[in-house]
């Protein structure tokens, strides 16, 4: 074992320096370097950066690392974040058993043959959506005419949401996602979203249907605050992530001609091709928070119980020692094995639909819009470096 | 190759039905694993062994030979 040396701890977060697809370099260093080292936090806390494959597993599966944001020493990336701890918490950021019995509540709605029966009908949305982009004519913003409106529309037929309403969560959403907004407006958007789910919520313990709201409500084990809560994150993490995935991964694909050839020759290589995309795009990638609850060695570091742990996954899905050749885009490779949607108790409830959303979205678009490229300069791209979950920020494309 | 699963620690994450759906399901009551098949055929043994790999809670476990 080799013992650390001091360094001068970085600041969190760094800022992108190289390809935009991949995280900043400073990164990448401490994962050859110091794969468990210190970092400093905005407000000049210290905290633990786990940048390797096997750590973060390791971590995010350990039950001695706490979620509960209300836990002293939880880490905090800026203070927008902080100031969510007050006010009724999402089960994303609590610990078993309150997680799981949550979480238990919306697993059948999230399991692999629902999402799977649900094909034809997100194949219809993304036909439509398609359909009046190319009737409004070349170029167009993707992300607006396309990867944004499929999620958001079916994150809202599950929930039993009125998309007439999407302006309304979409805005708000941003706001509670930007690592830039003023403390007081992400509180703010957060207290809207909660009380138009429970606005909502009170609408269908009236008039009841089969939607995932409804049910929660007539289960009567939940409080109004709860049911309004759980109903928010599913409605954010819903179409924020998968919209974002679906323009960052056509944008990848544009770049990669080679790649979206063969992919576009070997229909068999789609639902492959969207976990390598997962991988090699990592779009949460200021690391999952985590507090120790108890001593832990890792990586010949003494994390201490209170110590804030930031687990890295774009460093973990690009770490040569899980993935060979990691920083090339290869549609062919067997990546199953990503950490893109993190990994223990809480790994990504939703990913059964998120795989179903971007296989069919972008099998879609590919295959109709055959000459597809981009309308700008690559260069001219604008990135989401300020928010929660990387993409970018418009995508204009011509055909 | 034996197979067996903890439905109390799985997250429901349906990561193992990808993997073999000839080897796991989930229940329709409550998305938690289900064993189809303790004992595995051959062909199914490394998807196995990978969907206990890539299970996020730990809840597989594979008893070689
Ligand atoms: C490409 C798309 C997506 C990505 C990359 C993604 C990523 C993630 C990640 C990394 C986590 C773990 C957070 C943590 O451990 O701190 C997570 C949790 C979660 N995601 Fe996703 N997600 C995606 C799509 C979705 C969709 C479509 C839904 C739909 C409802 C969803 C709902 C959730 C929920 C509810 C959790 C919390 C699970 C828990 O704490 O038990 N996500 N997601
Ligand atoms: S992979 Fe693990 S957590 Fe996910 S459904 Fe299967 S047993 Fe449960």
């Amino acid at each position: 074992m080799t013992t650390a040396q001091p360094v001068t701890p970085l600041n969190f977060p760094s800022e992108r320096d190289g390809c935009p697809f991949a995280p900043p370099s400073a990164y990448e260093r401490a994962r050859e370097e110091e794969p468990v080292s210190q970092v400093t936090l905005f407000d000049g806390t210290p905290c633990w950066m786990i940048t390797r494959h096997a750590d973060v597993k390791a971590v995010l599966r350990d039950q001695r690392f706490s979620a509960d944001i209300r836990h002293p020493g939880f880490p905090f990336i800026n203070a927008s974040r902080r100031a969510l701890v007050a006010g009724q918490q999402t089960f994303i950021r609590l610990d078993d058993p309150e997680h799981a019995r949550l979480r238990r509540m919306l697993t059948a709605d999230f399991m692999i043959k629902k999402t799977e029966a649900l094909r034809p009908r997100i194949q219809g949305i993304v036909d439509e959506f398609l359909d009046r982009m190319i009737e409004n004519g070349s170029p167009a913003d993707l992300v607006t005419a396309f990867a944004l409106p499929i999620p958001s529309l079916v994150i809202c037929l599950l929930l039993g949401v009125d998309y007439a309403d999407h302006t309304f969560f979409q805005e708000r959403s941003r706001i509670l996602l930007n690592n830039e907004a003023a403390v007081e407006d992400v509180g703010r958007a957060r207290d809207e979203l909660v009380d138009y789910l429970a606005e909502l919520a009170d609408r269908k313990r009236r008039d009841p249907d089969d939607s995932i709201i409804s049910r929660l409500v007539a289960r009567g084990e939940l409080t109004e605050r709860e049911v309004a809560s759980t109903g928010m994150l599913l409605l954010v993490a819903g179409h924020e992530t998968t919209a974002n995935m679906t323009a960052l991964s056509t944008l990848a694909l544009l770049r990669e001609p080679e790649q979206l050839t063969k992919l576009r020759a070997q229909p068999a290589l789609l639902k492959g091709a969207v976990e390598e995309l997962l991988r090699f795009l990592s779009i949460i990638q200021t690391g999952l928070p985590r507090v120790a609850t108890e001593d832990v060695t890792l990586g010949g570091q003494t994390i201490k119980a209170g110590d804030g742990v930031l687990c890295m996954l774009a460093t973990a899905n690009r770490d040569e020692d899980a993935f060979a050749d990691a920083d090339r885009l290869d549609v062919a490779r067997e990546s199953r094995r990503h950490v893109a949607f993190g990994f223990g108790v809480h790994q990504c409830l939703g990913q059964p639909l998120a795989r179903v959303e971007l296989q069919i979205a972008l099998e879609t678009l590919f295959r109709r819009l055959p000459t597809l490229r981009l309308a700008v300069p690559f260069e001219e791209i604008r990135y989401r470096d300020d928010m929660v979950v990387y993409g970018v920020h418009e995508l204009p494309v011509a055909w | 190759m034996r197979v067996s699963v903890d439905t109390e620690m799985c997250c429901g994450s349906g990561q193992c039905v990808l993997a073999v759906p000839e080897v796991f399901d989930q229940c329709e009551e409550d998305g938690i694993v289900r064993l189809l098949d303790e004992h595995p055929d051959g062909e199914h043994h490394e998807d196995v062994r990978a969907a206990a790999a890539v299970c996020p809670a730990g809840a597989i476990t594979v008893h070689e030979g």
